[in-house]
């Protein structure tokens, strides 16, 4: 998760309103709040990632992301974020959509199921992958929905999603996912906005 | 008025028995429907110490039928109301907070109310005794925070009618407190909600004994109205699996042969009529009828053009919003519709919904994580007591 800080940092305005979806421990969104002042509320369901997020002090909002964000009104935060959570979703585009209406801007971030391990895994072992980033057996994984850093950005176009910035997170070795992004990216980071 | 040496500066941990004090306010206070009241008691208890930076003291709010015999044992051997959750190192923790629960004004439990004498007649004031709104309430609990020396409640804490008194605080008073626990309350009543009020209040006005609400006049009781009124209010804090699993179908038929059990009551019959019983010994009909009055007028947003983001941008506390799965009359949505405003005026909030087949009730029982979840953010707030402190 560390890994996706870098470049959110960097998209995010200091001060400014930021809604954090499947905030998880709170984290990356502790972080934000000490680093950028935002003013941050992170969406959660799990009570235990919840207890965590209130013995730090921030606000976290006991909410099921799958029954949408019909209750927060258009562009009421300037930055909506969600971290590796988009392939977990029952309707990805649907929630994509909704966080789009409800923030200016959006970052978002998942895990690339075109990175060579997991094609390697499958190619080899002709099952599906289960590697340290997607460490589920099929049966019981919460990533429901996985995707390649190309089949997200074919939904942008066809919904038409702008993407501001994007960084591929991966391979630390001779810029190899700047060179081949779908095979050396392990997370993709993107800022969007419509 | 200086606090007197009765005031609990020490109590003995745990609680053990515990002892009300009396605050008697002898000035007046302008009631929100227009009257004035010259002067007005208020009973409390109180538990934990008071420390030196007189900041650590946790407000208690009641709800319709409370007292402010919250948490301990007192000397009749009842056990208060929230035992589960105030004490030492419980998730109300007496070891870091000082923690008041006054009962309110217009209630019966020894605080200026129906049954209390009026000054004018030397009679109880039975129904002439003012309406009261929740603002009020407040007033007077302000009084008592004067009287007891406290300038800021480290939290003010409700369920139900409870944490409206809490969100009215952070309103009236936003500079008087730090955090406002609002435990399955709403900004509003449904007009569900009114209507099981209004049939509570009809079944009191319909008793016999009732007389217009001057039956101390007349030594005459409502008893079995104001039993009715509980029964249906009760049965409205539960929820449809809670009484199942807890009675189901079954039918106390001691002393009946198998083939007479049709002639027995079901036990959810009994238990019912037990409550409703129990709660016209106890309670006055006239407080009855004032306090769900006051629940029905409670509209947080009413003196903020009815935008609720409006009137919560007045606040400067932070919130921690609760509710319970299977309340039907302060149901989650309405939670929710507190925490949405609050986070639509850029306040600090924090909302969880519990799962509970308790229905309302359910604020007042033992849980595991609503203990948990309420341990964890006052603890939070002591730290922050702390550090403050230093």
């Amino acid at each position: 998760m560390n890994d996706d800080i870098g470049p959110i940092g960097d998209w995010i305005e200091p001060k400014s309103r930021l809604l954090d979806l499947g905030c998880g421990d709170g984290e990356l969104l502790r972080t934000l709040i000490d680093g950028y002042q935002v003013q941050g509320y992170g969406l959660e369901i799990d009570p235990d990632s919840i207890n965590q997020c209130i013995r730090k002090g921030l606000n976290v909002i006991e909410q099921d992301l799958n029954e949408g964000l019909e209750n927060f009104p258009d562009k009421s935060f300037d930055t909506v974020l969600m971290t590796q959570t988009l392939q977990s979703l029952r309707h990805p585009h649907l929630v994509l959509d909704e966080m789009l209406r409800v923030g200016k801007r959006c970052i978002v971030t998942f895990p690339n199921f075109g990175h060579w391990q997991t094609r390697a895994f499958f190619a080899l072992q002709g099952r599906m992958p289960v590697t340290k980033q997607l460490a589920y057996q099929w049966y019981d994984t919460p990533n429901i929905h996985l995707f390649t850093y190309k089949d997200f950005e074919a939904l942008c176009s066809e919904q038409n999603i702008k993407v501001l910035r994007r960084t591929f997170v991966g391979s630390p070795f001779l810029g190899l996912n700047r060179l081949f992004p779908n095979l050396f990216t392990k997370t993709a980071v993107y800022h969007l906005t419509k | 008025m200086p606090p007197d040496n009765t005031l609990p500066s020490s109590v003995d941990h745990p609680l053990g028995t515990t002892a009300s004090q009396i605050a008697v306010i002898n000035k007046p206070i302008d009631l929100v429907c227009g009257t004035t009241l010259p002067s007005h008691s208020l009973v409390f208890e109180a538990y934990g110490i008071l420390n030196k930076a007189r900041n650590n003291a946790v407000l208690i709010c009641h709800a319709l039928s409370g007292n402010h015999h919250v948490a301990g044992v007192d000397k009749d051997g009842k056990v208060g109301w929230w035992d589960h959750y105030i004490g030492p190192d419980k998730a109300i923790d007496t070891n870091k907070f000082f923690v008041i629960c006054p009962n309110n004004i217009g209630s019966c439990f020894g605080s200026t109310g129906p049954t209390a004498t009026d000054p004018e007649t030397e009679k109880p004031y039975g129904n002439n005794f003012p309406s009261i709104q929740v603002r009020d309430w407040v007033e007077s609990q302000k009084y008592l925070m004067d009287h007891l020396e406290i300038d800021c409640w480290a939290a003010v804490i409700g369920g139900s009618l409870g944490g409206m008194q809490a969100m009215c605080w952070s309103l009236a008073y936003p500079e008087k407190l730090q955090h406002a626990v609002v435990i399955a309350a709403a900004m509003k009543l449904s007009a569900q909600n009114i209507a099981f009020n209004e049939i509570a209040r009809r079944a009191i006005q319909s008793d016999v004994e009732f007389k217009d609400g001057h039956y101390l006049d007349y030594q005459t009781s409502p008893k079995q109205g104001l039993a009715l009124a509980r029964m249906i209010g009760h049965l409205t804090y539960l929820s449809d699996d809670a009484l199942g699993r807890k009675f189901g179908r079954l039918v106390n038929s001691d002393g009946l042969g198998a083939t007479e059990k049709e002639l027995g009551e079901f036990e959810v019959a009994n238990y019912l009529n037990y409550q409703g019983d129990k709660f016209s010994q106890q309670f006055d009909a006239n407080s009855y009828i004032l306090i769900t009055k006051m629940l029905d007028h409670f509209d947080l947003a009413q003196d903020y053009n009815n935008d609720p983001t409006e009137a919560f941008s007045q606040a400067k506390c932070q919130f921690l919003v609760i509710s319970f799965s299977s309340d039907w009359r302060f149901s989650p949505p309405c939670s929710e519709q507190i925490t949405d405003s609050l986070i639509g005026a850029g306040k600090a909030v924090s909302y969880i919904r519990i799962e509970s087949d308790q229905g309302h009730d359910a604020f007042l029982l033992p849980d595991t994580r609503y203990q948990n979840a309420l341990s964890l953010y006052l603890s939070r707030a002591a730290s922050e007591l702390e550090a403050n402190s230093l």
